[in-house]
């Protein structure tokens, strides 16, 4: 009897408290994140193969939605609903090429989160390095993890060396607004062919 | 009269770099200035050019240069290092940091004796703190000076209209290598040793970068202004001489995150 009592009580407690989401601290995550990155590059497969594997890892675990529509700038104000959605199509397509071909490059990085630093409810900054080798120096890189449900953190921003990525991509592409006097089809146009070549 | 010139032509440059960062309505004062690009086409123009000359020839002589045996290359670095120590302590003088401004004299006394012209460094060896550069265009910021408009320059690459007046102070006797090297009369060096360091100096962070610049050259949809981004962060880091990748940097200046939250 007392068993089936502490038993009763073991579910009615597990079950009331369950919660299928968890929350992930942002530094486990980044480090998690890079871990996985890592395994990949120093996989024994080719190059083609690393950037399908990059690609997953990305749309996993970074807002390419929302690095999308802040590299837009205010341009992102004059889209209507059909813009909206061609531009996150096409942005995701450009940002998953543009972003494994970049990583591709490298073998075996090893990266260390050193530090992180909560900048309130929604972002958190988590500080690593990319490990020196004997052809390069130590570098710094910064995360930015978008937080605000903390069971899913996000990738908003790489920080290298105090340059933001993120920053880059949207002054990059305002000068591509602005040398086309603001016509947004433009931008939809070279997005496209990045994506297709 | 050569002087004169140059110091015509500096002035003239640092009263429009104040008026081009402000729109006229504020030309000094602390709060951070966009950078403009006031001349886009014919920098755009400048790019292409540099970017020919680049691969013709900066960047197999980078190539080439870092094939060297690493103690080579590390001990020009380190020559070339020991060298802007010169221009970097009258800056940390100028940006009132005398304290760095000791410590970098140290740095150049025993790295230039003990380390046999700069070509190793044994200040880092005894516990000196972390080299850190600055130059003319850094003070100028940090006196409240805006960057003006963006610049590329030919050969000389990325710059802002404050930097290259930061530029032109060297020669007017900010630069006491300048000084010796191209005006001084002495039989061990002159205007060609000088052309070499500065010459070496660009191979040198060329070669350092060869990687960086490719992957950011095919990964880019405008290769032009990426470059003028990064240019432009990476000079307002060093103006706040804020620790490379700090929050300040990041993040209180970039609020339109904040709007992306809304959406």
């Amino acid at each position: 009897m007392k068993k089936k009592i502490i038993l009763s009580l073991f579910f009615i407690i597990f079950f009331t408290n369950f919660n299928p989401a968890y929350s992930i601290s942002p530094d486990v995550f980044i480090q998690s994140t890079v871990n996985r990155a890592s395994q990949v590059l120093s996989e024994n497969i080719s190059k083609e193969e690393k950037i399908k594997k990059l690609k997953l890892i990305a749309m996993e675990t970074v807002d390419i939605k929302g690095v999308g529509f802040y590299s837009l700038g205010p341009a992102r104000k004059g889209l209507n609903n059909d813009q909206k959605i061609t531009y996150s199509n096409l942005f995701e397509n450009y940002f998953l090429k543009s972003f494994s071909s970049r990583l591709a490059e490298y073998t075996n990085p090893e990266i260390e989160v050193k530090n992180k630093q909560i900048l309130n409810d929604n972002y958190t900054i988590v500080n690593s390095i990319l490990i020196a080798t004997d052809d390069r120096p130590e570098v710094r890189i910064d995360w930015r993890v978008y937080t605000k449900n903390s069971d899913n953190p996000l990738i908003r921003d790489l920080i290298i060396e105090g340059l933001s990525l993120a920053r880059t991509q949207k002054e990059e592409f305002a000068s591509i607004l602005n040398s086309n006097d603001g016509n947004i089809d433009a931008l939809f146009k070279i997005l496209e062919e990045f994506s297709n070549n | 009269m050569n002087r004169f010139l140059k110091f015509i032509f500096l002035f003239i440059f640092l009263t429009s770099n104040a008026l081009a960062g402000s729109d006229g309505d504020l030309q000094l004062s602390n709060k951070s200035k966009s950078t403009k690009d006031c001349f886009e086409p014919l920098n755009r123009a400048t790019f292409a050019f540099n970017q020919t000359l680049d691969k013709a020839i900066l960047k197999p002589v980078a190539k080439g240069y870092r094939s060297l045996p690493a103690p080579i290359k590390k001990g020009t670095g380190n020559v070339l290092n020991n060298l802007s120590t010169l221009i970097t302590i009258p800056n940390n003088l100028l940006q009132g940091d005398f304290k760095l401004a000791g410590i970098n004299t140290g740095r150049l006394v025993v790295n230039t004796t003990l380390g046999i012209l700069g070509i190793f460094d044994p200040a880092s060896e005894m516990g000196f703190p972390v080299y850190v550069k600055e130059d003319y265009g850094q003070t100028l910021g940090t006196w409240g000076v805006g960057p003006g408009c963006y610049l590329v320059l030919p050969v000389l690459g990325p710059s802002t209209t404050r930097d290259t007046a930061g530029m032109f102070i060297n020669v007017m006797g900010g630069d006491p290598y300048y000084n010796i090297s191209v005006n001084g009369n002495n039989e061990y060096l002159d205007s060609q040793l000088f052309a070499v360091t500065k010459i070496l100096s660009g191979v040198e962070f060329r070669s350092n970068n060869i990687e960086s610049l490719n992957n950011l050259e095919t990964n880019s949809v405008d290769f032009y202004a990426s470059v003028k981004s990064l240019y432009t962060q990476d000079r307002a880091n060093k103006i706040k001489n804020i620790q490379r990748g700090s929050i300040e940097v990041i993040y209180k200046e970039d609020d339109d995150w904040e709007e992306i939250d809304t959406k």
